[in-house]
């Protein structure tokens, strides 16, 4: 019984993403049809072994070939990466002092500032982000409110930049940095501190020995959760990117909606993953060493 | 056995979704259509509407292709069509279903007919052009009283976007649209598929792009009423509604269509069934309601296309079947050019070479 339990991780790691990880890879094989679906070949069990047989012989690398010819992929994939390390450093500046603030709070106020961060997924995602249209755009409250206080003369453009892609990812995935981080500070026993100061330490030296050792968990499992996610982020950079932001999610849509290239979508696809499995593995070795040493 | 058993849980689910009350899903562009119009169909035929819209082709040429999309009727557009023709995404028209099919306009259904011979999968319901949408005033006020507003010049020199450039200039994000747009204006055939060719309006493109504020197929609309932008790249009827949001908030913005003088893309959208539809009776049904002259004229007198249904024309109001930009002239007709779709390997160069343009890469 027992046995059966510990077993449905497994199940729902299969269901979940060996089977559409083995789709994906398949069609990253195939060619390019005009049918339905839009690529070939496709499964035909009713032919049997040699019908099975043709199946695979049907399928080669030349997507992932392709995706090697063509500057724009590598160029796509890095400055990914590039934005979302850069994010990742700025939702960390961010994240830090109020998940150390919520911290230091009275006891009675942390359910109420926790709510507070936890507050915003209750509304879409989406409406969320096309909040943020209404904020920056030239005409936006931001820049009306700046003109009024007469900090400037112009309006800044800061939608459809770069600049607003990291205002938005900054934003939505600044909840995913403050809650491990809380949890690792929440945990931290104060009179550590006292401690500290009383054998001669300076608040800040305090923090740099003390605090900071004690918090590192949550902030590494803080940046590899915004990190992760907004490699592959695409919601974002299309609503408040401009058509110069480069980002891998875009590109993926495209091959899918304009080329219609199921089979170079996938492959891009394929590749995404294998860049994103390093930071996962080192995340999850994090993880387990973390478990083994608590327990 | 699995197939009878398959086939069987088919048909029971038929005669529980059968039992229930009729339904049938339609899929068309946004802002396309007088609401009212969806009611009145219900009313009509006491089947239930599911009214879904998309605001681009590749979208629902994903879904269709993907198989299974749930739909009843679907509105791609010609080039779209064909090539879901070709992939087998349709059921032919069972045109003894269609009392109304009488009533479609020959001169539209003979340029139809290159998208899908015969008429075998898809009635017209709006077309129109691809040009260009200007503030008047503002357009005037930068480049003089003689500003080439009815021409692909205004926003493919350098020369007069470079001035337009603060004022703002969007353009469709429709690389279909604009390339075909740019061969016509450096001479060439809109319709070229020979990659040489499509590669020449790399350099025309590139060297207005520092001054095109942004690539969108439907912020435009507000824009132009706004008054926030002075020029853009757009459809038709799309133009013309923005002309008239500006109207009625009396903002002093005037806002004109024009259809480049070296010739405009003509493009249709088509109404089809999916070969999976769930309810391909009651599909004919809406098309058949659709073709109805009164209907189909209340349809365009709302969004200010022109539409594809010879019978509706009496009901028209003047400023829509008397605006020129809607209802082209002989004159401007015979200026206006079609294109077919992309074979695969073009399509790349295309999409490519549209990547390049908008990011630079």
């Amino acid at each position: 019984m027992l046995r059966l339990f510990t077993a449905i991780p497994y199940v729902w790691l299969l269901i979940l993403f060996l089977v559409p990880f083995a789709i994906v890879t398949k069609i990253s094989l195939s060619d390019y049809a005009i049918s339905i679906p839009p690529y070939t070949p496709t499964l035909d069990l009713s032919e049997g072994w040699a019908g099975l047989r043709g199946f695979f012989a049907a399928l080669d690398v030349e997507n992932f070939v392709f995706l090697t010819e063509d500057d724009l992929y590598w160029k796509a994939y890095l400055s990914s990466v590039q934005i979302a390390l850069v994010s990742t450093v700025l939702t960390l500046g961010v994240g830090f002092p109020i998940a150390y603030a919520m911290s230091r709070a009275p006891e009675a106020w942390r359910p109420a500032l926790m709510m507070l961060v936890i507050l915003p997924f209750w509304t879409s995602f989406l409406i969320r982000v096309y909040a943020w249209i209404g904020i920056l755009a030239n005409e936006g409250f931001l820049n009306q409110f700046m003109l009024w206080t007469g900090l400037i003369a112009e309006p800044l453009q800061i939608l459809n930049t770069t600049t607003a892609v990291y205002i938005g990812i900054v934003y939505t995935y600044l909840p995913f940095m403050i809650l491990p981080i809380y949890a690792s500070l929440d945990r931290m026993d104060p009179s550590l501190l006292e401690a500290a100061e009383d054998l001669g330490c300076s608040r800040l030296t305090a923090f740099w020995h003390v605090t900071w050792p004690l918090a590192r968990p949550g902030v590494i499992a803080g940046c590899f959760l915004v990190f992760i996610p907004t490699v592959g982020e695409f919601v974002i950079p299309s609503l408040l990117g401009g058509s110069d932001t480069l980002m891998i999610g875009k590109v993926l849509w495209e091959e899918f909606f304009s080329n219609r290239d199921w089979p170079v979508a996938s492959a891009v696809a394929i590749i995404l993953l294998l860049i994103l499995v390093i930071p996962i593995v080192l995340f999850q070795r994090h993880e387990t060493r973390q478990r083994e040493r608590g327990g | 056995m699995g197939l009878k058993l398959i086939g069987a849980a088919l048909a029971s689910t038929a005669l529980v979704s059968m039992a229930m009350a009729e339904e049938v899903r339609v899929y068309n562009w946004s802002d396309y259509i007088d609401e009212e119009l969806l009611t009145k169909f219900e009313e009509e035929t006491g089947i239930d509407l599911i009214y879904d819209v998309f605001d681009s082709n590749e979208v629902l040429e994903t879904k269709l292709l993907a198989g299974g999309s749930g739909y009843d009727v679907v509105v791609p557009s010609g080039t779209f069509l064909q090539r879901q023709i070709q992939a087998g995404a349709f059921q032919p028209l069972d045109k003894s279903k269609l009392a109304n099919i009488g009533n479609l306009w020959d001169v539209v259904q003979a340029r139809t007919e290159a998208y899908d011979p015969g008429a075998a999968y898809s009635i017209n319901y709006m077309w129109g052009t691809t040009g260009l949408g200007v503030n008047v005033g503002k357009v005037q006020e930068i480049l003089g009283e003689d500003a080439p507003i009815d021409s692909a010049a205004l926003v493919l020199d350098p020369a007069n976007m470079e001035k337009l450039a603060d004022c703002g200039v969007h353009f469709l994000d429709a690389p279909t649209e604009i390339i075909p747009m740019a061969l016509q204006y450096i001479g060439e055939d809109p319709d070229s598929h020979d990659p040489d060719v499509i590669a020449k309006v790399e350099p025309i493109l590139m060297g207005v792009r520092p001054y095109i504020q942004k690539f969108h197929s439907s912020e435009y609309i507000n824009a132009l009423a706004n008054g926030e932008i002075c020029v853009a790249v757009g459809w038709s009827g799309d133009v013309l509604q923005a002309r008239d949001r500006a109207a009625e908030a009396d903002n002093g913005v005037e806002v004109a269509y024009n259809a480049p003088k070296e010739g405009a893309l003509m493009w249709f959208d088509q109404m089809a069934i999916p070969v999976d539809a769930p309810n391909p009776e009651a599909a004919h049904k809406f098309l058949d309601f659709i073709m109805d002259a009164q209907n189909m004229a209340a349809a365009s007198n709302y969004v200010y296309y022109a539409n594809g249904n010879a019978a509706s024309k009496e009901f028209l109001v003047e400023d829509v079947i008397g605006d020129p930009a809607i209802y082209p002239d002989e004159a401007t007709l015979e200026n206006l050019y079609t294109t077919t779709p992309y074979p695969p390997r073009v399509q790349r160069t295309v999409t490519r070479l549209w990547t390049k343009v908008k990011s630079g890469t």
